[in-house]
């Protein structure tokens, strides 16, 4: 009885007794919730044009975070250190098209997904020979103080780098959608998403567009990067975290950007208010590190193609 | 080669569809596995034994049990360190709670309890493949460890929460813990190995074997023609889950002698794949070549300096590790996708037709 007790009442009881501390567990989830969105757009993206999955996704976070960082404390200006690890995204996905994908191209998905592991074990390593090991703080001028908010029903303290981080995602879906849109690039891009033969049968070179994918993914992730690095520093362990992503894409669906972006707030908003209302009374905290793994795995029993993934139809 | 095929005839059909049809092959093999039994305790170094021999062998077990799921079912795995650590807790939960029980007992029946654990991970695959199992298998890696780590049941309540393996002989030998000679606990691997690798040799080329490789090359037309997917995936999940169960319990009761989470986390899960990527996907030789290759590499990257008078940092050298691992995955997808064991086939018939080219 007890047990179920703190099951299935206490926590709601809490809920309704304590609204500001709700509240502010309900934003730090959602603020995080951003950032593995922010990761699994990345895989939506190279998803939707090529119909790989990119493991290495969460890697090419750490990467450019890295690269970012490592320029800017060489003395180089935040902004051309951010114009430069661009380039160095997209001299990347230049060489991810020609040295992996190219030669491995009508593989099983699951052949490309290893590849894609092969990707991420060697640009950790190679971006760490280069700027080394270290937890290497980003200072981009982020404001980083505790704003109290007075609501209605108390005070609530949210982080002003938090909301932030939130502005920035939101900026970067509307003008990743414009450029979906509106632009030519844009529309080949989903002309490719759609159906890759008939896009080729209307003369959109295959070839750019893939690297042109993966740079964009390559910009995404740099953002993600930035925002993430000033929040925890740039260390190994964003790729660990970047690992989050991948429930994220069972919960949204593997080919939805709005799927993405509201899976990873769900997956946030769920692991923090599970945590502290069901995890730490009773299974003594640290449950954030399996419970998106175990949502996603109960979801894929009754909806594997996910919140707004298309229906998953096979042929023999 | 030192050997011609030619004029080796079969002459009934139980010796064409032995499991070595060649009568070399059949001395070659027996020859190796009686040296490895009798000539490698009397001749090789405790160094060798104690670091090398007694991981590489366990890794094989756990890269054979990968080999089964990915390699001839096609069920893609992330997460066999922590099929392996349920292995391990449950053989030391066994082995200190039924102490009369035999080792030998304890460490298959700690595989099978990894392998209801598999079951169970393994059910979504009935409705998902490829990376969306990847993503299940996941949930496993990081949900197990965790409950191995939060409930001290599992570790008997010990304070540290890391306890040493229990000291457990086998006729009249020390096996396990800290008392246990290296040539006893390589000598009881081994045992397992020869076992392990016989079984899953012949379930390849049997009736499961070829059901497995069956949805693994196109599930719904395996359907079609008669084989039940539901089976068929979860006895993949079952026996596979069991290999890394019996590995798990072996590296904690005889490699490092203690039950640590730290020995099964994700990094384990990926050095397994990468051992079966490498090694060869489904291929029982492979996994041994793959599990070779992918432990000895990073030694040989730490000593290799060494011999040429340089020093190289620490730190330096495992990120060449992670460059080179990478790269050699891709390496091998893109040009041998069977691997290791592919290569040493085709050395094999090139040198059978040597000094002509066919």
């Amino acid at each position: 009885m007890e047990t179920l007790y703190l099951i299935f009442i206490d926590p709601f009881v809490q809920m309704v007794v304590e609204p500001a501390f709700l509240a502010e567990v309900l934003i730090g989830g959602l603020m995080s919730g951003v950032m593995y969105s922010l990761v699994a757009l990345g895989f939506v993206l190279i998803f939707k044009a090529s119909g790989i999955f990119n493991f290495a996704q969460g890697i090419f976070v750490l990467f450019a975070a890295l690269n970012f960082v490592g320029l800017m404390d060489l003395g180089v200006h935040p902004i051309l250190a951010f114009v430069i690890t661009i380039g160095i995204m997209t001299a990347l996905a230049f060489a991810v098209d020609r040295l992996v994908l190219r030669p491995l191209v009508n593989q099983d998905p699951i052949i490309l997904f290893m590849a894609t592991i092969g990707i991420a074990f060697f640009l950790e390593g190679f971006g760490e020979s280069i700027w080394g090991g270290d937890v290497r703080p980003v200072r981009v001028g982020i404001p980083d103080a505790a704003l109290f908010w007075e609501a209605g029903f108390g005070e609530i303290l949210v982080q002003s780098s938090d909301l932030f981080a939130g502005v920035i995602a939101a900026f970067l879906v509307t003008v990743l959608a414009l450029f979906f849109h509106f632009t030519p690039v844009g529309r080949a891009l989903r002309a490719v998403a759609d159906d890759h033969q008939a896009a080729l049968s209307v003369g959109i070179p295959l070839n750019n567009i893939w690297v042109i994918v993966w740079a964009v993914a390559g910009f995404v992730a740099l953002v993600a990067g930035i925002m993430w690095g000033a929040k925890l520093g740039v260390q190994f362990a964003l790729s660990t975290i970047a690992l989050k992503a991948l429930p994220v894409l069972i919960l949204g669906g593997f080919t939805s950007i709005p799927g993405a972006i509201i899976g990873g707030l769900i997956v946030g908003a769920g692991e923090k208010l599970f945590e502290n209302y069901w995890g730490v009374p009773l299974l003594e905290g640290a449950t954030e590190e399996w419970f998106a793994y175990i949502v996603a795995m109960i979801f894929l029993f009754f909806r594997p193609q996910g919140l707004f993934g298309e229906k998953i139809i096979e042929r023999v | 080669m030192l050997y011609r095929e030619a004029g080796q005839f079969k002459t009934s059909y139980s010796a064409d569809q032995a499991m070595l049809t060649i009568p070399l092959d059949r001395v070659f093999v027996v020859g190796l596995t009686i040296f490895a039994i009798v000539g490698i305790p009397l001749l090789a170094s405790e160094y060798l034994i104690a670091s090398i021999l007694i991981p590489v062998l366990i890794l094989s077990i756990a890269a054979l049990g990968l080999n089964i799921l990915t390699g001839y079912c096609g069920q893609l795995s992330l997460g066999t360190g922590a099929f392996m650590a349920a292995g391990a807790y449950l053989a030391y939960k066994i082995a200190t709670n039924i102490t009369w029980m035999p080792i030998w007992i304890v460490i298959p029946l700690a595989g099978l309890c990894a392998a209801a654990i598999g079951i169970a991970f393994g059910l979504p695959s009935l409705r998902i493949k490829g990376f969306y199992l990847a993503v299940a298998t996941l949930a496993a890696q990081f949900f197990l460890l965790w409950l191995f780590v939060k409930v001290p049941w599992f570790v008997n309540y010990s304070i540290s929460g890391v306890p040493t393996a229990p000291p457990r002989s086998v006729l009249g030998f020390d096996v396990t813990g800290a008392t246990a000679t290296n040539e006893a606990k390589y000598l009881f691997v081994l045992a397992f190995v020869i076992a392990l690798a016989w079984i899953a040799r012949n379930m390849a080329r049997s009736r499961i074997g070829r059901s497995w490789m069956a949805i693994r090359d196109m599930d719904i037309a395996a359907e079609l023609i008669g084989i039940r997917p539901l089976p068929t995936k979860l006895s993949a999940f079952a026996i596979s889950s069991f290999y890394c169960g019996v590995a798990g319990a072996l590296w904690a009761m005889c490699y490092i002698n203690t039950v640590e989470p730290t020995a099964f986390d994700i990094n384990r899960s990926f050095q397994v794949l990468f051992m079966v990527i490498v090694g060869g996907l489904g291929s029982v030789l492979g996994s041994f070549l793959g599990a070779a290759f992918i432990f000895l590499l990073p030694i040989f990257l730490n000593s290799a300096p060494g011999w040429f008078g340089y020093t190289v940092a620490g730190d330096t050298i495992t990120h060449i590790e992670f460059m080179l691992f990478g790269a050699l995955i891709i390496f091998f997808l893109i040009v041998e996708p069977h691997g290791l064991a592919r290569l040493w086939q085709i050395a094999k018939e090139k040198l059978r037709l040597w000094p002509f080219p066919y």
